[in-house]
C-alpha cells in the first residue's frame, strides 16, 4: 500500500522526524527529505563510500540502508563534526594537508577517519590505509589523506 | 527503486508468517549490503515487494559459545561484531579470515554471514570457511525446523535449498578439540575491495604430528561452494608433510569446475586453486600447532 512512513531518529544531537517511502535509502532522505547534503552520493551501490554515516557508533554506507531503518538511530553526519565555526581536528588536518581537491569524497572520508580515531588513537599507515578501503577518491591520490589522518591523529592526542 | 512493502517483526514466528502470508514475494534483509542493491537494480531473481528486516529478532542476533554446543552465529550478526567477540578470537580465530575480508569497514558494519550464505555468489567469502569447520544451519518455516550442514545450502549460483517460506536462524560451528586450526584465503587483483578470483577454506586437526580431520572447500570455481571430500581425506591419516598437502592441493585443483570470465581464464583459476589450498592449509598447521 503505497504511503509514507513516519520515522523519528537522532542526527547530530537533535531529534529529527521525517517521512519517507520504504524504498528511500536514509542517503536519498538525508539529502531529499531532511535537507543534509553534506552527506554525498557517489555509486549508491555501496563501493565509494562517500555516503558513509556514522549509525550507533558505526560507520555504514547510507545508500545501502533504508530510510525507515533510522526509526531510533543515533546518526552523525558530516554536518555535526565541526563545533559551529570551529572545525574538527580533522578538518583542519585535511585542510592544510591538502587532502582533498573536488572534495566528493571528503564528507565520507572524515566521517570514517573520525571513527577509526575515535577506537584507534594513533593508527599505523597500515591500519589507516586498511580501515579507509571502503572510501574512493579519483583526485588525490590517497597519500594526502593518510597524511592528513596521521596528522588528526596527533593533533588530537596533542589537545 | 520499485515500491516495496517493510516489515520489521520481533519474533521468528511473526517472521516466517510475513514470508509464508507473500507467496514467495517476501525476503528477508539481515545488512542489505546484496539485497538493497538487487533491489535497486532491479534483479531478475532478487526483487521482492516486501522486505522483512530480521534484524530485531533475537535469536538472529545470537553470538554465543559454549564448550559442548560450539559457535552459535545468528544469522543477522554482522562481520564487525564477529571479529569483535572473544569466544570467536579465542577458539574460531580463522573466521575472522572471512569477517575482516567482506567489503571494507562499512560493508563489516552490516553485512552478516548469514546473508553471505543465503545470497549463494560462488564467491562468497564466509562459505568454504563455514564448511571448513563444519557449520551447520538452523532453518525455520511455517512446518517447523531443520539443521543442514551449510555445504548442502547453496544449490546454483543465488539460488538456496532454503524455501521462500523460510528463514535461516544462525550458523552453528561445532567446538574443536586441541591440534584444530583453520584458513581462509582468496586471490583478488588488490588487497581488499574485490570479488574473489578463487578462495580456499581450508581446516585440519593434528594428533601426534598426524592429521586425524581435514576439509578443503573452494570459492569462485564452481556454480555454487565446494566441498572437497577427497582433498580432506587424503590427509587423513598421514603424517604432517609438504608432500601430504601439495596431494591434498592436487586433488582440490581437479575438483574445480572454473568458468573463464573478465576475472580470470579457467586454467588460470585451476592453478590457483592448488597454490591457495597449499597455502591455507599451509596455515591451516601452523595455527593447529599452536601458533593460533
Ligand atoms: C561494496 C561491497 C563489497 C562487498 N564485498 C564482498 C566481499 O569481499 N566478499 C563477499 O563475500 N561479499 C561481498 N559483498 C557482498 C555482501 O556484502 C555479502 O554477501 C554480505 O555478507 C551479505 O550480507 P547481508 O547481511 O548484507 O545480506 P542481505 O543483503 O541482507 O541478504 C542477502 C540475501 O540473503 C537473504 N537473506 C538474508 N538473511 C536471510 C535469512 N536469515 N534467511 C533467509 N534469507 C536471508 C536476503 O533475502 C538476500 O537475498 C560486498 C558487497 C558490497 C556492496
Ligand atoms: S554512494 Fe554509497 S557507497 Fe557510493
Ligand atoms: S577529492 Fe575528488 S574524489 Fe577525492
Amino acid at each position: 500500500m503505497p504511503g509514507k512512513t513516519y520515522v523519528q531518529t537522532t542526527i547530530n544531537g537533535e531529534h529529527v522526524d521525517f517521512l519517507c517511502e520504504p524504498r528511500q535509502s536514509l542517503l536519498e532522505c538525508l539529502r531529499d527529505e531532511i535537507g543534509l547534503t553534506g552527506t554525498k552520493e557517489g555509486c549508491n551501490d555501496g563501493n565509494c563510500g562517500a555516503c558513509t554515516v556514522n549509525i550507533d557508533g558505526r560507520i555504514v554506507t547510507s545508500c545501502l540502508v533504508l530510510g525507515v531503518e533510522a526509526e531510533g538511530a543515533n546518526i552523525e553526519t558530516i554536518e555535526g563534526v565541526a563545533d559551529g565555526s570551529n572545525l574538527h581536528p580533522l578538518q583542519l588536518a585535511f585542510l592544510e594537508n591538502a587532502a582533498l581537491q573536488c572534495g566528493i569524497c571528503t564528507p565520507g572520508f572524515i566521517i570514517s577517519s573520525k571513527a577509526l580515531l575515535e577506537q584507534n588513537p594513533n593508527p599505523t599507515e597500515h591500519e589507516i590505509r586498511f580501515w579507509l578501503a571502503n572510501n574512493l577518491c579519483r583526485c588525490t591520490g590517497y597519500d594526502k589523506i593518510v597524511r592528513a589522518v596521521q596528522d588528526a591523529a596527533k593533533r588530537l592526542q596533542e589537545a | 527503486m520499485k515500491w516495496i512493502d517493510f516489515e520489521k517483526p520481533n519474533t521468528v514466528e511473526d517472521a516466517v508468517k510475513l514470508l509464508s502470508d507473500s507467496g514467495g514475494n517476501a525476503r528477508a534483509m539481515a545488512g542489505g549490503t546484496d539485497l538493497i542493491v538487487m533491489l535497486r537494480v532491479g534483479h531478475p531473481r532478487v526483487n521482492p515487494d516486501v522486505v522483512v528486516d530480521i534484524k530485531s529478532i533475537p535469536e538472529l542476533n545470537e553470538l554465543s559459545y559454549d564448550a559442548n554446543k560450539g559457535l552459535t552465529v545468528g544469522a543477522a550478526v554482522e562481520c564487525y561484531k564477529i571479529y569483535g567477540d572473544d569466544n570467536v578470537n579465542s577458539h574460531f580465530s580463522a573466521l575472522n579470515d572471512s569477517a575482516t575480508l567482506i567489503g571494507g569497514t562499512q560493508i563489516q558494519g552490516r553485512a552478516s554471514f548469514g546473508g553471505n550464505l543465503c545470497n549463494a555468489a560462488p564467491s562468497g567469502d564466509s562459505i568454504p570457511n563455514m564448511i571448513a569447520h563444519r557449520a551447520v544451519a538452523t532453518i525455520t518455516g511455517p512446518s517447523g525446523t531443520r539443521e543442514v550442514p551449510v555445504e548442502d545450502i547453496c544449490t546454483g549460483p543465488g539460488q538456496t535449498s532454503i524455501e521462500s517460506d523460510e528463514l535461516l536462524i544462525s550458523i552453528n560451528f561445532p567446538s574443536n578439540g586441541a591440534g584444530f586450526g583453520a584458513n581462509y584465503i582468496r586471490f583478488i587483483p588488490r588487497n581488499e575491495m574485490d570479488i574473489a578470483v578463487a578462495g580456499v577454506g581450508a581446516s585440519v586437526t593434528i594428533e601426534d604430528g598426524k592429521f586425524t580431520s581435514a576439509r578443503v572447500s573452494l570459492a569462485s570455481v564452481a556454480p555454487t561452494p565446494l566441498l572437497v571430500e577427497e582433498a580432506g581425506e587424503a590427509l587423513v591419516g598421514q603424517p604432517v608433510s609438504e608432500g601430504a598437502i601439495q596431494k591434498a592441493a592436487d586433488l582440490a585443483k581437479a575438483a574445480a569446475k572454473p568458468i573463464s570470465d573478465m576475472r580470470g581464464t579457467a586454467d588460470y583459476r585451476k592453478h590457483l586453486c592448488d597454490v591457495l589450498t597449499r597455502r591455507a592449509l599451509t596455515t591451516a598447521v601452523e595455527r593447529a600447532q599452536g601458533a593460533s
